[in-house]
């Protein structure tokens, strides 16, 4: 699956797409297969303040529950409800249908400290010669 | 691997492969005050003549030949041997936790089927594997509300078993959660207008217990309504299992803890018991430990797997929904099919000889002058007496006539000193209930 160009991509796996001061954030693609099949997701209510690196929820697979941390801080406005009934959406659609949460950001410049898309197919990439190695 | 005692050589060879010279140095981190420089004062070594003879002797301390009226969160009802073949197979008995369900089908079969009659029991939608007993799963259900509700405060009845109330505050000492408790009425049952009084919009859950410490039954719909209008939780302890072969379930309940002793495991040197903690579906994710799930193969043939065990403490460390990290799956697998051998109606009939016998047992001990019922709320197979003297004194003199007396309420509740808490069930003949009567009579009568 490929990784949208415009979205701004974590070490922990977590992608966010921002439009001004306001950012949808989600796992990656390369998350939800190394999780497997997504049964559950715990996700803030609206209101909650986020911190960049700090978890605001869990993603709950076959294998594990994981946590999910934010890639900058700021104000959750919408949690996706629509993953508490089809979590299994996160593997179907991760970068798209499955966002996670839509934020109010602290500070939008922030995010350009994070990898681009090239970046990130190359970060895992690498961490996949590692572990083979 | 086998698990034999490690020798002095190996022992040495462990210690350079982890760079440690000696064991000093491995437990240099462990400060010098708490570390043990004697021997452990264990006795031995003995033969096996020697071991067999000890555990005779200590067998011929049971009280055989007691009859008992001693109950109190503990019980004694018929057993049946099978119960007792059926756990001993070796497929049960020496299994491991059954992480792997590919060779685990047995095992988990029987979870599954435990869970689904606790579940039916208490009215619940849900039933875990089985906690460690009743007052741990008391307290894992206070600590799931605190969690659910995001809320500190929790208000518990003095009428919960003193010792549940102890592990709750144990648990509590450390980690912020505010325990309060609330008075019982005349009747003997929960203060109401108290338990009102202290409910705010930061209490997490309201418990009690019913039937309660002293046999009463709690009314469970204004309590938990109370609870519900304040956004607290509605939590119902349960030590007497087979109250529930006649009482209306706590349906009402958003959390039940119950003791499972009472199904078919002995009233044994305490313990092992198996605590339930059942619940409603939408809060699956914050119970405490593990379930075991029914599900299909890739051929569609059921079968059942272990789930919500990736929440346990041993994957998400101190993530972890609780700090219990397994079940007590041999003494559900006891409770299973003792339950399933009484069937619907046998539990029933249990549970109407109890009380049935308990309110004989009743009317009996008020002929006795001087006893007086201490409360006059319904109860099912245990009640609370008043005494003229020292209950004690008097449990002392009924033993001598092979009697185990009724638990003294004075230590947990100096306010009910002289009071006594009589158990009676099925297991209990009417004409042990009369020379019961008779001992204790005789026993108030004796000279001071």
């Amino acid at each position: 699956m490929a990784y949208p160009k415009t979205y701004r991509y974590t070490k922990d796996h977590e992608w966010i797409d921002v439009k001004g001061d306001l950012a949808t954030i989600g796992i990656t693609d390369h998350a939800q297969h190394e999780l497997g099949d997504v049964v559950f997701v715990e996700l803030p209510k609206p209101g909650t303040k986020i911190e960049a690196g700090k978890s605001f929820g869990t993603v709950e697979s076959v294998k594990a529950v994981s946590e999910i941390y934010a890639p900058a801080a700021g104000e959750v406005l919408e949690a996706n409800g629509e993953l508490h009934n089809t979590p299994e959406k996160i593997n179907s659609d991760p970068h798209g249908a499955a966002w996670l949460i839509k934020v109010r950001l602290a500070n939008p410049a922030a995010v350009n400290s994070l990898m681009d898309a090239a970046a990130y197919e190359a970060y895992i990439a690498e961490k996949g010669k590692e572990t083979s190695a | 691997m086998r698990y034999l005692p490690k020798s002095p050589a190996e022992r040495q060879e462990m210690l350079a492969a982890i760079g440690a010279k000696s064991m000093d140095e491995l437990f240099s981190s462990i400060p010098e005050r708490f570390r043990l420089r004697d021997a452990l004062k264990i006795p031995g070594p003995y033969s096996e003549a020697e071991v067999i003879q000890y555990f005779k002797d200590r067998a011929a301390e049971n009280s055989l030949g007691y009859t008992s009226f001693l109950g109190a969160g503990v019980y004694n009802h018929l057993r049946s041997v099978v119960t007792d073949a059926i756990i001993q197979r070796g497929e049960f008995l020496t299994s491991y936790t059954p992480y792997q369900a590919e060779i685990s089908q047995g095992t988990l079969q029987a979870i599954f089927e435990f869970q689904t009659l606790m579940s039916q029991l208490t009215g619940q939608e849900v039933a875990n594997a089985s906690m460690y007993d009743g007052s741990t799963a008391m307290t894992e259900a206070v600590l799931m509300a605190e969690r659910l509700t995001g809320r500190q405060r929790v208000l518990v009845a003095r009428s919960v078993h003193p010792e549940y109330r102890e592990v709750l505050k144990t648990y509590a000492k450390n980690s912020g959660l505010q325990v309060e408790e609330i008075p019982f009425a005349a009747n003997g049952t929960v203060d109401q207008q108290k338990l009102k009084g202290a409910l705010k919009e930061d209490v997490a859950a309201i418990v009690v217990q019913s039937p309660n410490f002293f046999g009463v039954i709690e009314p469970h719909a204004p309590l938990a309504e109370s609870a519900h209008a304040s956004g607290a939780m509605f939590v119902v302890a349960i030590t007497e299992g087979v109250s529930l072969g006649l009482l209306r379930p706590p349906s009402e309940a958003d959390i039940v803890a119950m003791e499972g002793q009472s199904f078919g495991l002995p009233p044994s040197y305490g313990g092992p018991f198996a605590g339930v903690i059942a619940s409603r579906d939408k809060f699956v994710r914050q119970m405490p430990g593990r379930l075991a799930g029914q599900t299909t193969d890739s051929e569609g043939r059921r079968g059942f797997v272990l789930t919500l065990a990736t929440r346990e403490q041993h994957i998400r460390r101190e993530k972890a929904t609780s700090n219990i990290c397994t079940n007590q799956a041999l003494c559900a697998l006891a409770a299973t099919v003792h339950l399933t051998l009484l069937g619907k109606e046998g539990l029933r009939e249990m549970a109407e000889q109890n009380l049935s016998k308990a309110h004989f047992a009743l009317s009996e001990l008020l002929k006795i002058p001087g006893v007086r019922r201490t409360f006059d709320a319904p109860f099912f197979n245990e009640f609370t007496i008043e005494l003229p003297r020292s209950v004690k004194i008097v449990n002392s003199q009924l033993s001598r006539e092979k009697i185990i007396g009724p638990f003294a309420l004075g230590t947990p509740y100096p306010e009910l000193t002289k009071h006594a808490l009589v158990c009676v069930t099925e297991t209990t003949p009417r004409a042990e209930v009369e020379r019961f009567a008779g001992a204790l009579k005789r026993a108030l009568e004796q000279p001071v």
